[in-house]
């Protein structure tokens, strides 16, 4: 009984020390979780602020500060789906959402597509030039945009590409191609040898390898390729600026909320919304994919 | 492997072609541009070069992309640092690390919105709806600032818009490469006694040397091509103009070739070794894994 009871306390008292410890443990991590919690905070400041304005009015934004919402958060009388409604119609954001779209789907399938041919050529098969030529493709990796505008441009303007869906799918595919064919031939080149081997052993014929067996094997890398290349298009400013000039039918998200930042000045409310349309669908892909996300946005660093 | 013939061309030959006409083709033909004239038609030599080097405008612009080359990069790579280790002790790390990567996933136009928002300038008598000069006037009682437009305080505010931007990609590379680092050394170490400060400096930031070097130069290349944040938020007005939106003004605004040529070259030039270098990094990388 005795013996129970003693080894009861001492059993409360090994509790409270643990209890003890943890807390001293939350205590000392405090000013670490002060530190994180503000940073998250200031980060995410920005885009609350412009999410929130886009659904006030335009009287409620220019007269006082977003953040005065969060006085009474939950009336809704304040918010408003006006400005969408306007930037969609009125301002051509609805049309520039479907061209980015027109703009962007082209421009991803097509460069991976081509890549994916050479991508594996240059891992599979051989031939004379082989490392030459990939070199070179790697080399072109530095190339700068800048340095191919002017040139491009000359001929778009003489064969009547410039200000065409055609035009800017062929230049997004050029300037996609380096880093995807060196993205898939990395990948491509890792895989086993054997596999390959005794896939040919057994007659198969290359087009058969590369179906069968280099692209089912690659679907990480290729979604990873895929969403990059995607998100570089459907942000892209300055490759939609030269070639698609000023046309306003054909241009994309990006191009017409530059536009729009220069004639509505200081419309806040519609420039908020309009700004919170062209992120929308980035915003999607980047929750509902975030590992190839990120893997995608990390091999991309070399992009050129 | 199979043996030649015509086939691996027929793999390779799309590539090939387009890669000719939209990469090798235009940076030859741009090269030649660089030393023609406005309209591209009599031999000037180097007056461009002449221009692009020694020419008020472009000074500026150098003194900016100087100016992005060192503040961008430090913030950046030393944020993104602080952010990998500190985000590896709390448990809600990886809603944090969203949080801070979240702005690499728009565009910078919006993003260029964005801080041009939180910037936005009213008069002392009026409300202010920048979040920025609302701090500024109601914490500090000052009179608000035009933060774009105020010659000393423009630069900065176009760069922080960047490194906000920029920041979640450091995090997240450093932050790999730190989760890399066993865990036993780090912990050898602590038991021989060193601080948490010994172990940053001694241990974890020679480790991840080679990481932080990539992510530097890959940051040093998106300051050379700096272009859609300063194009939207102060199109380089007010001394914020940089290597790239100048060459854009020259080529669209201008209509010098010849100038918009040489700049371009000059970018090149000063991307190449960076460049070499990054792909050297990567494929190290790459050899390790």
């Amino acid at each position: 009984m005795r013996k129970n009871e003693s080894a009861e306390m001492a059993q409360t008292m090994a509790r409270g020390t643990a209890m003890w410890k943890n807390l001293s443990k939350v205590l000392a991590q405090f000013p670490l979780h002060i530190v994180v919690v503000s940073i998250c905070l200031i980060w995410m400041m920005p885009s609350v602020g412009l999410l929130i304005s886009s659904f006030r009015s335009r009287n409620a934004v220019l007269s006082s500060g977003w953040w005065t919402v969060f006085q009474h958060p939950f009336d809704f009388t304040q918010y408003t789906l006006e400005n969408y409604i306007n930037v969609l119609t009125a301002q051509g954001m609805g049309r520039a959402f479907l061209n980015s779209l027109i703009i962007t789907i082209p421009s991803t399938i097509i460069p991976i597509t081509v890549a994916a041919f050479a991508a594996y050529a240059f891992a599979w098969m051989e031939f004379p030039g082989r490392r030459t030529l990939f070199a070179v493709v790697v080399g072109l990796l530095v190339v700068p945009l800048q340095m191919t505008l002017i040139p491009i441009l000359r001929v778009y303007n003489q064969i009547g590409l410039s200000g065409t869906f055609l035009g800017i799918w062929l230049a997004h595919t050029g300037y996609g191609l380096p880093f995807a064919v060196y993205l898939l031939r990395n990948f491509f080149g890792g895989l086993p040898r054997d596999l390959f081997e005794s896939a040919f052993l057994d007659g198969a014929s290359q087009l058969t390898a590369f179906f069968r067996l280099a692209l089912p094997l690659s679907v990480p890398a290729l979604a990873s390729l895929a969403i990059f290349q995607f998100l570089w298009v459907w942000n892209d400013l300055l490759v939609a600026l030269i070639y698609l000039g000023g046309a306003e039918e054909v241009a994309p998200l990006t191009l017409k909320l530059s536009s729009l930042v220069n004639s509505l000045g200081q419309n806040w409310h519609l420039l908020t919304a309009a700004a919170f349309i062209s992120m929308v669908l980035p915003l999607i892909v980047f929750f509902s994919l975030q590992r190839y996300f990120v893997r995608g946005i990390l091999a991309g660093s070399v992009k050129g | 492997m199979q043996k030649k013939g015509v086939l691996p061309w027929l793999y390779i030959g799309p590539t090939l072609l387009i890669l000719a006409f939209f990469l090798v083709y235009p940076t030859l033909g741009t090269l030649y541009l660089s030393f023609l004239d406005k309209h591209s038609k009599n031999f000037v030599g180097l007056r461009n070069y002449i221009w692009t080097l020694t020419s008020k405008d472009m000074l500026i612009a150098f003194r900016n992309n100087l100016l992005w080359l060192v503040l961008f990069t430090a913030f950046t790579v030393s944020l993104g640092l602080v952010l990998a280790v500190i985000l590896d002790r709390v448990h809600y790390e990886s809603v944090a690390k969203s949080i801070i990567f979240l702005p690499m996933a728009i565009s910078f136009v919006s993003a260029g919105v964005i801080w041009k928002f939180m910037y936005a300038y009213r008069p002392a008598n009026a409300p202010q709806i920048g979040l920025l000069n609302a701090i500024w006037t109601g914490l500090l009682n000052a009179k608000p600032i035009g933060w774009l437009v105020n010659r000393t305080t423009n630069n900065f505010a176009l760069i922080a818009a960047g490194v906000w931007i920029w920041t979640g990609f450091c995090m997240v590379i450093l932050s790999a490469a730190y989760k890399g680092i066993p865990r036993e050394l780090i912990e050898a170490a602590r038991v021989d006694g060193a601080n948490e400060w010994q172990v940053f400096w001694r241990i974890i930031l020679p480790l991840m040397k080679p990481t932080i070097a990539v992510v530097t130069t890959t940051m040093v290349i998106n300051v050379l091509k700096v272009f859609d944040i300063v194009y939207v938020m102060t199109n380089g007005n007010y001394d914020t103009e940089v290597i790239a939106n100048r060459m854009y003004k020259e080529m669209f605004h201008f209509h010098n070739f010849g100038r918009a040529s040489s700049i371009a070259v000059i970018l090149l030039l000063a991307i190449i070794p960076v460049m070499l270098v990054n792909i050297r990094r990567f494929q190290e990388q790459e050899a390790m894994r």
